[in-house]
Formats: structure tokens, C-alpha cells, sequence
């Protein structure tokens, strides 16, 4: 295997939308590609927690799809422990797990029943209940919630279970896609604990997406601000701001792009 | 190798094992489903039972030999179609809940992914057929006293392997298209049951529509179900039959996963399986 976790050479990304303009007759659609992800080039050595900061649209969704195997490159070549993103997919995905802002399950099913499949997929099905069990009470989640169904738990206990979910499946590339985002402030720092004690004693890559600035500052060995598709700065948190002159990463964002952390939207992808 | 066929064979009832989770949950909407199934097939019972009021009859009509002939289409299509439309929505249902990435991202093959939802359906599939099955043999009191049983099972489980390709290349639709893919598989179960001589013989059809019969497997799966079962065509009878069934599954379920590949990568291409709407 490589010694680089992620290694991205040239890799880019649009997607081609149908828009409007405004006035227009509504059968006169024009197709744009809007560019998600400029030719980036990127390597992450193994172990650590690499931050990624921008506000929506700023390509760290898409970056982060690209290295789940879930989206193809335009351009460029994105490697996984040494492994193609798409041409040796099914490798790659053997030491990748993810979590996402919006809580991937079966609504309806259990968290038990919900990793225990996930177990069967990642072939880690041996003595899964018990494993299951010190997961979720090492986030924090009283043990009465194993056997309800995922819609009943509240978006926090819901998103523990996702990041309890990842850890059953032992991956070396964790990919987390602000897995804090919408959770309230408690919730929020047990996730946090978490991810500390899980960098603590296992050899493991977090991909860290945020935009929430403190905690990318308390978390990540690195961090990389991207907006617009493009990276801007590329240095731990402490070296960024001594660079910049600043107080905050928050700062150092301003002072890069002249603006706040403020939500844009993504490019929308094609609808067919 | 032995640890990648673990791990695979693992997935593929982790697959099934889900489905089965899910339809626990959702034991409600089953019962609605069944219920509806048994009064459509005893619909077609009772609209055989009523031929004879509107005019059917004579000498040559055999009313007993009619009504298991619909029946058996019933029943059949009810049991083709559960299977087909199952496994078509196994990839809308994963739209719906969300976990379509989590689930193409697992790491499994995905010939793997698709055998494991096929084998849940064909497995519920029956289930259910054989409880219509039941209710529609005591209520219409079904004659199968020339039914060749081992003939039968030959033709059901030949049935199985393009179905499963049938299936499979329905499920690409949603992967194409999140927003119209699910309409479309509808579209195509409705033109089966046109073609595929489920409740008349192809020879009544216009001539297109016979021969789009003719590449419809479900047709060869009813024509030999009602060779054993209403005139007792045995294992070696159906031999033909049989082998056009396999050879039909040989070439589909190849030609579906490719298909299944090629417009998961296009979805991939384009960011399709982000979309839910």
C-alpha cells in the first residue's frame, strides 16, 4: 500500500445544469457546466485529522464524493491507499467508511438492524451485538435506543449512530462530511470527544469537512480552506494563523476571500 | 479468495436480510398487498366462473379447463411480477430512504447487490403466491389431478434466471433517470403483461405484439406452467422449454449487469445518485 493515505493529481469536476433565465419562456432552458472542483492537487499522509473549511459550494462535498467512489472525475487522478478512485473502486472502498450531514438509514429499521447491515456489507458481522453495544455507549447513547426504530431517535442520537456505524466497519480513511452540522451544542462536543478518542488509539485518516471554524481549529492536525472549487490555504491551524495575522481561522477565511462562512448552495447536479 | 467469497456471500444475505427487516416493519402496507392479491386472482376466478352467462359455452368449451387456464396466468403473473417489481424498486426504495451512497459505496460487488435483493424477492415472492394459492384453490375447488408437480418446479425454477435479469435490467430505470425511472418500470410490467400471453394466447395478439411475446420470457414460463399443470407435461417435456428459459437467463442477466454498470457509472458522470427528488 502507499504511505500516502490520499494522493489527488489534477482532479477535477463540473456538472452540467439546465437553468432558466429570468423572462424567459419556460421551455428555453440553457445547459451550463458549473465548475464544483478546479484541477486540485492533494496529498494526505496517513493518520491525523485533515480538516476541510468552506461554505457550501465550495467543492468539499464533491471532494469528498470523489474519494467514496460515488463521483467520477472529469479530470485528474484521485488514489486511495495507492488504490484508483475508479478504476480500483471496490479496493478502495474496503477502507473507507463515511458520514454525512444527512444521517443515511432506513428510517424505519433499528440501529441494531442498520448495522448489523452494515456489518454484512463491510464483512464484519462477528460478534456484531456486543461491538454494537460499546460503540453506542462510548457516544454517549443509552442502550434502550438499539432497538427502536432510527425515525424515533432525535437528529443527534441519529447522527451518533451514523459515526457508531463507521466505526463497527473498522475503516483507514474516515470520511466526515460536517457530522456536526445541525446537532445542538452537547451533542455536538460528544462527537468531538468521540473523534478525539478514536484518534487516540486507532491508526486511522480522518477527512474532516466543516464549516464550523472552532472546531476545525480543535480538531484537525491540518487544514485545507477551500471556496469556489479552488484551495486557498494549506497549513495547520496555528501556522495559519500566525501567517495571516490573526486571531481565528474564522479570520483567516476573511482575510483570504473578504467574506464570512455564509451558506451558498451547491451546484445543482443534472436532473434527468 | 475464500475470504473475498465469505465476505461476498455475507453481503449477499446481508442484502436479503435487510429487505426482510424492512418488510417487517412495513407488516401493514404487506397485509394490504397480500389482500389485494387475493382478491385479483379470485377476481379472474370469478370472471371465469361468469363466462357462461355471457355467452361462452358449447360443446367444445371446457369451463373447468378455462378458469384454471386464467388462473394459472394469475397467479403466475401475480408471482413474476412481485419478483420483477421488487427487485426494479429495490434501487427507488434506497432513493427514497436516502441510503442509495451508503449502500454503493459498501464494498461489494455489484452482481453481489443485485443477486441479494433478487433473492429476497424471489423468496417473498412465493411466499405470498403460495398463500394466494391456497385461498384460490378453496374457494374455486381447482382440479390438479393432471398436473405433472416435478414438471412444474422445472419450469418455475428455470423461470427464475431470466426473470432475475428481467429484474435487474429494470432496475437500471431509476438509476437513469431519479425523477421518471420508477414511472418507466410500470411502463415495461405493463407491456409484459401484454405480451406475454397471460391471460389469451399469443395468436390472438397483432402481429408486433406477438412477436415482442415471442422475446418475453414470462411468455415460455407461462406456456410451460399450464403444459404441466392442466395437461401434465413431465420434466423431460418441458426439457425444450426448460433450456429456452436458461438460455434466455444466460444472455439477460449478463447483458443487465452490464447495462446496471454502465448507467451506474453514467450516475456517477453526471452526480446522479446524490438526487432524491
Amino acid at each position: 500500500m502507499s504511505t500516502a493515505a490520499i494522493e489527488i493529481d489534477g482532479v477535477r469536476k463540473s456538472f452540467r445544469v439546465r437553468e432558466r433565465e429570468s423572462g424567459a419562456p419556460w421551455w428555453r432552458r440553457e445547459s451550463k457546466d458549473k465548475v464544483a472542483l478546479h484541477e486540485l492537487d492533494l496529498t494526505v499522509d496517513r493518520g491525523g485529522v485533515t480538516g476541510i473549511l468552506g461554505p457550501n459550494g465550495s467543492g468539499k462535498s464533491t471532494l469528498i464524493r470523489i474519494l467514496a467512489t460515488l463521483l467520477t472525475p472529469d479530470a485528474g487522478v484521485a488514489r486511495v491507499f495507492g488504490w484508483d478512485v475508479v478504476t480500483e473502486a471496490l479496493q478502495v472502498r474496503r477502507h473507507v467508511n463515511r458520514v454525512s450531514v444527512e444521517a443515511a438509514f432506513f428510517k424505519e429499521l433499528s440501529p441494531w438492524e442498520n448495522m448489523v447491515y452494515a456489518a454484512r456489507l463491510y464483512g464484519s458481522s462477528g460478534g456484531t451485538r456486543r461491538r454494537v453495544v460499546e460503540i453506542l455507549e462510548l457516544l454517549g447513547l443509552p442502550r434502550d435506543v438499539i432497538d427502536q426504530p432510527m425515525k424515533h431517535l432525535s437528529r443527534g442520537q441519529q447522527q451518533k449512530v451514523a459515526i457508531a456505524r463507521s466505526f463497527l466497519t473498522a475503516p483507514s480513511l474516515l470520511l466526515m462530511d460536517e457530522p456536526t452540522t445541525g446537532l445542538d451544542p452537547r451533542s455536538k462536543k460528544e462527537v468531538q470527544t468521540v473523534l478525539e478518542t478514536l484518534r487516540a488509539e486507532r491508526e486511522i485518516t480522518v477527512l474532516l469537512c466543516t464549516h464550523d471554524m472552532d472546531e476545525a481549529a480543535a480538531l484537525c492536525d491540518r487544514v485545507l480552506m477551500m471556496d469556489g472549487g479552488r484551495v486557498l490555504a494549506d497549513d495547520s491551524p496555528a501556522q495559519l494563523r500566525f501567517r495571516y495575522d490573526a486571531a481565528s481561522l474564522e479570520a483567516v477565511f476573511m482575510h483570504l476571500t473578504g467574506k464570512t462562512l455564509e451558506e451558498e448552495d451547491e451546484p445543482a447536479q443534472v436532473a434527468q | 479468495m475464500i475470504g473475498v467469497r465469505r465476505r461476498e456471500l455475507g453481503a449477499l444475505f446481508g442484502f436479503a436480510e435487510r429487505q426482510l427487516y424492512v418488510y417487517k416493519r412495513y407488516w401493514v402496507w404487506e397485509v394490504v398487498w397480500l389482500f389485494y392479491s387475493i382478491v385479483s386472482v379470485l377476481s379472474i376466478g370469478f370472471l371465469a366462473s361468469g363466462l357462461g352467462t355471457l355467452g361462452a359455452g358449447g360443446a367444445a368449451f371446457d369451463f373447468r379447463r378455462a378458469q384454471l387456464y386464467l388462473l394459472i396466468g394469475a397467479l403466475l403473473w401475480g408471482y413474476l411480477s412481485l419478483v420483477f417489481m421488487e427487485a426494479a424498486y429495490a434501487i427507488a426504495w434506497e432513493r427514497w430512504e436516502g441510503t442509495i451512497e451508503y449502500t454503493f459505496m459498501a464494498p461489494v460487488r455489484r452482481l453481489t447487490h443485485l443477486m441479494g435483493i433478487c433473492l429476497f424477492a424471489i423468496g417473498y415472492g412465493l411466499a405470498r403466491t403460495l398463500i394466494v394459492l391456497i385461498a384460490a384453490v378453496a374457494i374455486f375447488n381447482l382440479d390438479f389431478s393432471h398436473a405433472n408437480l416435478l414438471g412444474t418446479l422445472a419450469i418455475l425454477a428455470a423461470s427464475i434466471v431470466p426473470l432475475i435479469g428481467l429484474a435487474i435490467l429494470t432496475s437500471v430505470l431509476p438509476l437513469l433517470s431519479p425523477q421518471k425511472g420508477e414511472q418507466m418500470s410500470f411502463a415495461v410490467q405493463g407491456f409484459l403483461l401484454l405480451v406475454s400471453g397471460v391471460y389469451y394466447p399469443l395468436s390472438v395478439l397483432p402481429l408486433p405484439l406477438q412477436l415482442a411475446g415471442v422475446v418475453s420470457p414470462l411468455t415460455y414460463s407461462l406456456a410451460g406452467m399450464r403444459r404441466s399443470l392442466l395437461d401434465g407435461a413431465g420434466v423431460g417435456e418441458q426439457l425444450p422449454t426448460v433450456a429456452v428459459l436458461l438460455a434466455m437467463g444466460a444472455v439477460l442477466i449478463p447483458v443487465s449487469v452490464l447495462a446496471f454498470t454502465w448507467a451506474e457509472n453514467r450516475a456517477k458522470r453526471l452526480g446522479l445518485l446524490k438526487r432524491s427528488g
